[in-house]
């Protein structure tokens, strides 16, 4: 048994090419084209219809399959996929289990003859077309054991789809039992989005024009179509669904934190691994609820495409193989792939091949590929049982219908992606100085760098880097009033660090944010955490212990975690123990773990937390202080960069009128933007030169802070004005600061009375009572206490007396 | 307001009275956005231009617009959301959201709306499913991989705005307005609410303010034209001022005055009474007992045209009083404590009483006289 101990030292990325054709039925979007990039260096390019290698655990029985779809899954509940040896009997006593088992019989003799109606469907299609061409470079590289890092880990899935897909199975291809074998290839993608070309109907036509275009897409993707690389369908898709199928499918995990998405190759498994073997046989897919224990990992190799190599991709085209293996035509077919996995095979000392792979192992590969020439050795676990119970498993097979159908209940998708739907028309771009200055005064316009905040930057820096340098974890209090720049500042940080990362300077790691006021409940803190480590999903208590695991034991991972706790006082619990693990993790040596936690009160530890929690927070604190108004002023004067929209005063009046206040920037700036709108209004001339000057800036300011209830009590009703001095005379009498409004119904009335003024009946009074209750102007009691209500005044009784008097 | 129809023919005029008395109808009760806006073009130039940008320029903001009830605020924004839709460049370019503080009680639920009214992809037919903080995290997820350029921009109205602010936490206001204020998906957010000043919150961010201020309901002086308008009829086919002044009494109607005048003799004694031992006793409360002696006083001393009633018969009146909440217990019942000595108090003004009884159908001179002064009949 030949293993291969390989592990790529690069990192592999998964992107799809080309544009999705939604599935509506099927909830998956399929693709024409995948690339898998290897490095910085090589891409390998997986189309519909290529042949590709598929590697099991048993690396004697490499099998080629052909794709036959490639799709993103949007949700579908996936199973593991169990192969059975040729002569193993399926287990018929698990009736439950949701697990596939594919029978690899890949002798002559076990193989189950196809049914006549498929067989002349497939007679149909065009056998000879010999343009197509396989492009079987199959990288014999294992990819990884399932035990390798989640990142790289390889899982062999199926899903349940099969028995409700079969249900609504077009009725030309009802006898053919339908599997899908899912393979996972889970890779941390820094890819970022799916490079949305087009070449969406070209699934199949594999001409020569067609992979060139293929290439030349790669190499400068772009989002918007083309269309005129739209083509013809090919046969391919048409008839999808005669054979077993392999689905692979990479979960990306990118940059952007993008929620995972799945990629998918659903390859059929037509062509087989040995050329001897009759091209009759195929995968025999068997459905159904039974479970053995077995379950190997299956890897799909995709099909390596080198640039440097288009000299022998033509020359394989001239002994190009169709690319459907009829049955009729499936001799022919065969000694072709055995021809390609020759060539390939000594095609070892291909350089290119040599940058990703060591020497070793494609001598290894190479020679797995030649033995692929003999006859294998039927797959037989160490428990497979006798041949006769073979015959039963045959009957099941031949009975479909007997599988349990399940249709799937309308549920959330599982994958769904979370987006908003990009817009139709571009956003215009500002046209003129205000509208620029108003774009860079916007709160959420990132500057390059935060002024006025080098200090706490530097601290912030030097804290992280020599964790990360002495690999020890850690944690740091920061606090500071709203619109001081405490996340903004961690957040540079993190992206210096990230550069320095990039140039070696420092070790790199890993970074992740939560946010307290973006949790429903503090628990859910360890759920963040680990999806966005691991991109696990589990509920909240099952990932706290993950975590902890994690995070105790040894053999934790090489990277440094560098974690941002935004909003920490929305993780009290009674217990306090959310924030007692979090602050325990990092004292474990194995940990490697940042905590930076941010929150606005400076005593935070002393005040909410117990001893025991603070103790671990430990003692590195800082404290962002409000800004003075000189770096207001600053920070306004690099925001706006030399364009001229305001005036200097007018730049120092709102840093002066923010600082006496509160020092908050968000707020300062905010005052700007509406500076540069009342700017815009009061100028109606287009040509002439606007300048916010003092004034506008006035006028924002007194919208800001000018008192609300004033001008409410300035534009009340005259009944309502009069009710507002009855209380206030009824104050005055009583020398109270509360009365109910019996009494000041009375009072009204005597007033009404002294000015000869018609007086109110006790409707109205009620009516008047409960307008200024619901602005807030009155406190009042709920209405049913009737008379006996009691009312306050929510102001302050000089500011009513002054609104009163205008 | 008046219909200018001439009276020659009268069938005629029939009809065309009360279709204009339909139409009438009709924009007194519906809210015509066609309508043009009045005292409230400043606000509404610059709603719509707040609006526009984030529609247009892909730029956030938020505005919260305040004003007495039936001020005319959701007719402000549902006009400026019809306008905007009306330009080409805008409609197709935004999605709004709209909630209600009355209906999305609480953050879950207004998640779930959001969701589905954004038809995001984990939308099921109509449904939403999954945790609240799966759901909340989808959203979010959402709402951050979108940027200023390229993702279509969101405007969410909150009607009753305060109530949302008394959700735990505030996670919904928060999150929104971080979404307003960094680099996501542009939104707007519109918050409508009648309150002055919402409870003050640090984490809250402060929005933009603007005042209305109409001096009157709107919706009060639709239902005051309203009643004058259903007595025009075929005899009577202009609006008068006395029409309206009637109409304006029929709106400043004091309801109590009102029961009152349906009160039987019996129990117009009994509010006398108790009156007078609000005079005595300086609005101390009272029990049956009291008013039952203070009427009998009257029935013995002075009356001559009320009848003597049994004990029974005046507790039934008493009670009847209590029903129609004339008067009130001080505490709640319990079950032990004797229906005669429980302490009430009565909801009515002295001047309500003496103008009921003014009007009061046969009032009999006696009481009236008891009425004006408890002391009279020494």
């Amino acid at each position: 048994m030949v293993y291969y101990p390989t592990r790529l030292k690069t990192r592999q990325t998964y992107s799809w090419v080309g544009r999705p054709l939604l599935d509506r039925q099927l909830h998956h979007k399929t693709y024409t084209e995948m690339c898998v990039k290897i490095g910085d260096s090589t891409e390998i390019h997986v189309e519909v219809g290529q042949f590709v290698l598929i590697e099991g655990k048993d690396n004697e029985n490499p099998r080629v399959a052909k794709l036959v779809e490639l799709f993103e899954d949007v949700g579908k509940v996936t199973f593991p996929v169990v192969a059975l040896a040729p002569d193993e009997v399926v287990p018929t006593d698990l009736e439950n289990e949701k697990i596939f088992f594919v029978k690899l019989s890949w002798n002559k003799e076990k193989f189950r003859p196809l049914s006549p109606k498929l067989f002349a469907e497939l007679g149909k299609l065009p056998e000879g077309s010999s343009k197509c061409q396989k492009r079987v470079r199959t990288k014999p590289h294992c990819l990884e054991s399932p035990s390798c890092t989640p990142a790289e880990r390889v899982v062999t899935r199926i899903e349940s789809k099969h028995s409700a897909a079969k249900s609504r199975q077009t009725p030309t291809h009802p006898v053919t039992p339908r599997a899908r074998k899912r393979l996972e290839l889970g890779s941390k993608t820094p890819n970022t989005r799916m490079s949305q070309q087009t070449s969406c109907a070209s699934s199949g036509s594999l001409g020569v024009s067609k992979r060139k275009m293929a290439l030349s897409e790669i190499t400068s993707p772009s989002k918007r179509s083309q269309p005129d690389k739209l083509q013809t369908l090919s046969p391919v898709r048409k008839a999808p669904e005669k054979s077993g199928k392999i689905r692979l499918f990479g979960t990306k995990d990118d940059k952007k934190a993008l929620p995972e998405h799945h990629m998918i190759l659903r390859t059929r498994i037509s062509a087989l691994e040995t050329t001897e073997v009759s091209g009759d046989t195929t995968l025999n897919p068997v459905s159904g609820g039974w479970r053995s224990s077995e379950v190997p990992s299956i890897i799909l190799k995709p099909v390596i495409k080198k640039r440097g190599t288009k000299q022998q991709e033509s020359q394989n085209e001239a002994t190009s193989t169709p690319r459907r293996t009829c049955r009729k035509s499936s001799l022919l077919t065969l000694n072709r792939i055995r021809q390609q996995l020759r060539f390939l095979g000594n095609d070892k000392s291909d350089k290119e091949e040599e940058e990703f792979l060591p020497a070793a192992e494609i001598s290894d590969s190479s020679n797995e590929e030649e033995e692929a020439s003999t006859p294998p050795h039927p797959r037989r676990t160490p428990r497979s049982t006798s041949k006769n119970l073979h015959s039963s498993l045959k009957s099941s097979l031949q009975t479909p219908s007997k599988t349990p159908k399940k249709t799937p209940k309308p549920r959330t998708p599982r994958h769904a992606t979370p987006q908003i739907r990009s817009r139709k028309l571009a956003a215009r771009q500002p046209s003129s100085a205000l509208e620029e200055a108003r774009l860079r005064l916007h709160v959420s316009a990132v500057p390059e760098s935060l002024p006025c905040r080098e200090q706490e930057f530097q601290d912030i820096y030097n804290f992280v880097e020599s964790k990360l340098l002495d690999h020890t974890g850690g944690c740091m209090y920061i606090s500071g009033v709203p619109g001081t720049g405490k996340t903004a500042t961690v957040h540079e940080v993190i992206r210096c660090l990230q550069q320095a990362a990039q140039t070696r300077n420092v070790p790199s790691f890993r970074f992740i944010e939560v946010n307290g006021m973006k949790l429903t409940e503090p628990h859910q803190v360890y759920v963040q955490i680990l999806e966005k480590l691991t991109g696990q999903k589990a509920t909240a208590n099952h990932a706290a212990e993950i975590l902890a695991k994690r995070f105790r034991t040894q053999g934790s991972p090489q990277e440094t975690t560098v974690l941002l706790v935004d909003e920490l006082d929305l993780l009290w619990t009674h217990k306090q123990d959310v924030m007692y693990n979090l602050f325990d993790w990092p004292t474990h040596k194995e940990a490697r773990l940042v905590i930076l936690t941010i929150a606005n009160t400076m005593d935070l530890p002393e005040r909410i937390m117990m001893n025991r929690v603070s103790s671990r927070l430990g003692l590195t604190r800082m404290s962002f202080q409000p800004y003075t108004h000189s770096q207001l002023q600053q920070i306004l004067v690099s925001r706006l960069k030399h364009l001229k929209a305001f005036e200097d005063d007018a730049i120092q009046l709102v840093a002066r009128k923010v600082a006496a206040l509160s020092g908050d920037a968000r707020r300062c700036l905010d005052i700007c933007r509406r500076a540069t709108e009342i700017c815009e209004l009061s100028h109606q001339k287009p040509d002439a030169p606007r300048l916010v000057t003092i004034a506008h800036l006035m006028e924002a300011l007194d919208e800001m802070f000018s008192s609300s209830y004033i001008t409410a009590i300035k534009n009340c009703s005259m009944l309502e004005q009069s009710f507002l001095r009855a209380i206030l005379a009824e104050f005055r009498q009583s020398g109270l600061e509360e009365a109910t409004f019996h009494q000041i119904y009375s009072q009204h009335v005597t007033l009404c009375r002294m000015e000869g003024l018609p007086y109110p009946t006790m409707s109205e009074s009620m009516a008047v009572c409960s307008q200024l209750g619901s602005c807030r102007l009155l406190l009042v009691e709920p209405s049913r206490n009737d008379l006996l209500l009691r009312i306050r005044l929510n102001v302050n009784q000089d500011d009513v007396l002054y609104a009163l008097k205008e | 307001m008046s219909s200018r129809k001439s009276k020659s023919n009268n069938l005629i005029h029939v009809d065309c009275l009360s279709q204009v008395q339909r139409i009438l109808r009709e924009r007194f009760c519906h809210q015509s956005p066609h309508n043009n806006l009045y005292g409230v073009q400043v606000q509404y130039k610059h709603l719509i231009e707040l609006l526009k940008r984030t529609a247009i320029n892909g730029e956030s903001n938020s505005v919260l617009i305040i004003g007495p009830r039936g001020s005319g605020k959701t007719m402000l924004i549902n006009h400026a959301l019809k306008e905007l839709m009306e330009i080409e460049d805008v409609s197709e370019n935004i999605l709004h959201v709209h909630l209600n503080g009355l209906l999305q009680i609480n953050d879950k639920i207004a998640l779930k709306e959001i969701t589905r009214q954004l038809n995001l992809e984990n939308v099921v037919g109509d449904k939403v499913f999954g945790s609240f903080a799966e759901n909340l995290s989808f959203l979010l997820e959402a709402l951050k991989k979108g940027d200023r350029t390229s993702s279509c921009p969101v405007i969410f109205i909150l009607d009753e705005f305060d109530l949302f602010a008394h959700h735990k936490n505030q996670t919904l206001l928060y999150n929104l307005f971080d979404i307003s204020q960094s680099a996501q998906t542009p939104v707007a957010i519109v918050g409508l609410t009648c309150r002055l000043c919402l409870s003050e919150d640090r984490s809250v961010r402060e929005v933009l303010q603007k005042h209305f201020s109409v001096s009157k309901s709107l919706r009060s002086l639709h239902m005051l034209l309203m009643f004058a308008l259903n007595l025009v009829t075929a005899s009577h086919p202009f609006i008068s001022a006395t029409d309206l002044m009637e109409a304006n009494q029929l709106c400043s109607m004091d309801s109590k005055a009102n029961i009152v005048h349906g009160l039987s003799v019996l129990e117009i004694c009994l509010v006398i009474a108790m009156k007078h031992l609000n005079d005595i006793y300086e609005e101390e409360p009272f029990n049956f007992q009291m008013v039952y002696n203070e009427f009998q006083k009257f029935v013995q001393r002075k009356a001559h045209s009320v009848y003597n009633f049994e004990k029974p018969v005046v507790m039934k009146a008493f009670e009847h009083l209590q029903q129609l909440e004339l008067i009130k217990p001080m505490e709640r019942t319990s079950g032990n404590s004797q229906r005669e000595y429980q302490l009430m108090k009565l909801l009515l003004d002295n001047t309500q009483i003496m103008n009921a009884l003014q009007k009061y159908p046969n009032c009999p001179t006696d009481v009236r006289q008891w009425a004006a002064s408890s002391l009279s009949w020494f």
